[in-house]
């Protein structure tokens, strides 16, 4: 009989969808451990609440809308000394690695991180993670609980956590803010030259394109096939394309129609922003590379020879 | 100001991981370690800081197969001090290792702990938090472009999507550093090895907890079922032709 507690995040005066997916794991969850679902929300709004139609249950924490580290986390272990629940979970996202070590460690609890899947069995929690750059899954056994799993965004369906009703909700009291981190503003993304999220086929490069000079045949190939030319993370930091060209957890998401994945291995990092591309064609030298874990057609090889003798032909 | 940088050794992604007879743990032999990336960002956003305003970098690593690699690399690179924590296995989980960490990092008296904000490892969650919630800091995780400003640091936090956040946060600090605002530097072979013969690593013996949690199966992920594998470019060509691409 063990209720699940589903962290609700939200950003820029909207529930975030890993808010969503993480109520769908829950009722699924929930329906195991014969417990409900309880919803925690800090520093939201009464039009928030409303959204959560599919928790039992919210709690609410009064706050500034903005997401602070330092007074979220003491509001989530204020809750769960509250609500009591046998499951937390929280997104493995950037809001939720602020809160889920903190959480385990202030209140010793079992946590596993970069969840796909968290099950009851037997009386005991079994969380499968996404490890080694998405190359192993790890089960871990977090006891009966109470415990802590970090669910990663892409495992569950938003709409099967979204549901009409009017939860009961109940106010907690805020923790007092110790002021030692103060946020200042939200930084939202300048225009981009090109819209990746617009476009209907993506080169996308990865590490494997070495250096900067030859972003060049990733290009040719992408005007001779109408694309745009997006990319990994490796590429953004080495500061080859712009901020705006990236594709993945704190990049973009993007559903083109074709994404062409050139030299990317498939950190879980980038899987969550291209997964949802109607088909993906990856082109890798390593034929263990995760990737081919989401691609519809994989082909092992240089991405050289592949971008020259696509580029010959077209 | 001081900045302490714990540097984590993770497996080389590149290899092909085995999963050991037992089923619930990596096989480890033979298996190539390396310095986990987003340290090397952590590393390299501190001896910024250093170099722009002045402050003493401690690197600390676990005695293990890559501590004293990471350990000169990192002193070859600009750190002013290197020690190597010892009663915990490398491999261990972060937890373990966090409190290790913490009980060398503590007496340092650092201003500023800088630290990957995640590693491929992280079955028990990251090691910054962790290590925070250890010595009794706060904690930002997935932090770029940290500014000192006193005795506070200007830092941004990525969301998804672009967005970031600004804060401010008082010092000591513990940040999990997403990426350093350049990249990161490299030492070359004939620097590490000179500074390795010059050089000498601190000892400090630490201990590590029990793991808070129990592996009981470990497997690579189900091979993409559904991803057909294309010999040749003009298979692939094919491809495009038949999504209407070309």
């Amino acid at each position: 009989m063990g209720d699940i507690l589903v962290v609700a995040e939200h950003l820029n005066g909207a529930l975030a969808d890993i808010t969503f997916e993480m109520l769908a794991h829950a009722k699924t969850l929930a329906g195991q451990t014969q417990g409900q679902v309880v919803a925690l929300l800090v520093g939201g709004s009464g039009e928030m609440t409303g959204q959560l139609g599919a928790a039992a249950k919210v709690l609410t924490v009064a706050a500034d809308g903005n997401f602070n580290p330092a007074l979220h986390a003491p509001a989530l272990q204020t809750a769960v000394d509250a609500a009591k629940p046998q499951v937390v979970l929280v997104g493995s996202t950037s809001m939720g690695m602020d809160l889920a070590s903190a959480l385990a460690a202030a209140r010793n609890l079992p946590l596993a991180a970069y969840c796909t899947q968290v099950t009851a069995q037997g009386g005991k929690i079994l969380a499968t993670s996404q490890l080694y750059g998405g190359k192993l899954l790890v089960t871990s056994d977090l006891g009966a609980g109470p415990c802590v799993a970090a669910m990663l965004p892409g495992y569950a369906s938003a709409d099967a956590g979204k549901a009409a009703g009017s939860p009961a909700s109940e106010a907690l009291p805020a923790p007092a803010d110790p002021g030692k981190v103060r946020f200042k503003r939200l930084i939202l993304p300048e225009k981009a030259d090109v819209d990746i999220q617009a476009q209907d086929v993506l080169v996308a490069i990865g590490r494997g394109i070495g250096k900067k000079e030859d972003i060049a045949v990733a290009e040719e190939l992408a005007k001779a096939l109408g694309a745009a030319v997006a990319a990994s993370r490796p590429i953004i930091d080495a500061g080859w394309l712009p901020k705006a060209r990236q594709v993945g957890k704190s990049g973009l998401k993007v559903k083109p129609k074709v994404y062409l994945a050139l030299g990317i291995s498939g950190a879980p990092e980038h899987i969550e922003g291209m997964k949802g591309a109607g088909t993906i064609i990856a082109v890798n030298t390593d034929k263990n590379a995760p990737i081919f874990d989401v691609a519809h057609y994989g082909m092992v090889s240089d991405l050289f020879d592949v971008c020259e003798a696509l580029t010959d032909k077209l | 100001m001081k900045i302490a940088v714990p540097l984590k050794q993770v497996p080389d992604l590149v290899e092909d991981l085995e999963v050991a007879a037992s089923g619930t743990a990596l096989d480890f032999d033979g298996l190539k370690m390396k310095l986990n990336e987003f340290d090397e960002h952590a590393l390299e956003e501190a001896l910024l800081l250093k170099e722009a305003s002045g402050a003493e970098v401690v690197a600390l690593a676990i005695a293990g197969a890559e501590a004293d690699r990471m350990l000169f690399t990192a002193l070859a690179k600009g750190a002013d001090k290197a020690v190597k924590v010892s009663g915990v296995d490398a491999n261990a989980d972060n937890h373990a290792l966090a409190q290790a960490f913490a009980a060398a990092i503590g007496p340092l008296g650092a201003d500023l702990i800088l630290t990957g904000v995640q590693s491929a490892s992280d079955r028990d969650g990251q090691l910054a938090p962790l290590l925070a919630a250890r010595l009794g800091l706060p904690c930002v995780s997935v932090v770029t472009g940290v500014q000192p400003q006193g005795k506070a640091v200007l830092l941004k936090k990525e969301y998804s999507g672009g967005v970031m956040a600004e804060f401010e946060a008082d010092l000591p600090v513990v940040l999990g550093i997403q990426a350093a605002r350049q990249t990161p530097r490299y030492a070359p072979v004939s620097k590490v090895r000179q500074v390795q013969q010059s050089a000498k690593l601190e000892d400090f013996a630490a201990s590590g907890g029990a793991a808070p949690s129990q592996v009981v199966k470990m497997a690579p992920p189900p091979r993409g079922q559904g991803c057909k594998m294309l010999k040749s470019a003009d298979e692939l060509l094919a491809v495009l032709k038949e999504k209407g691409v070309v």
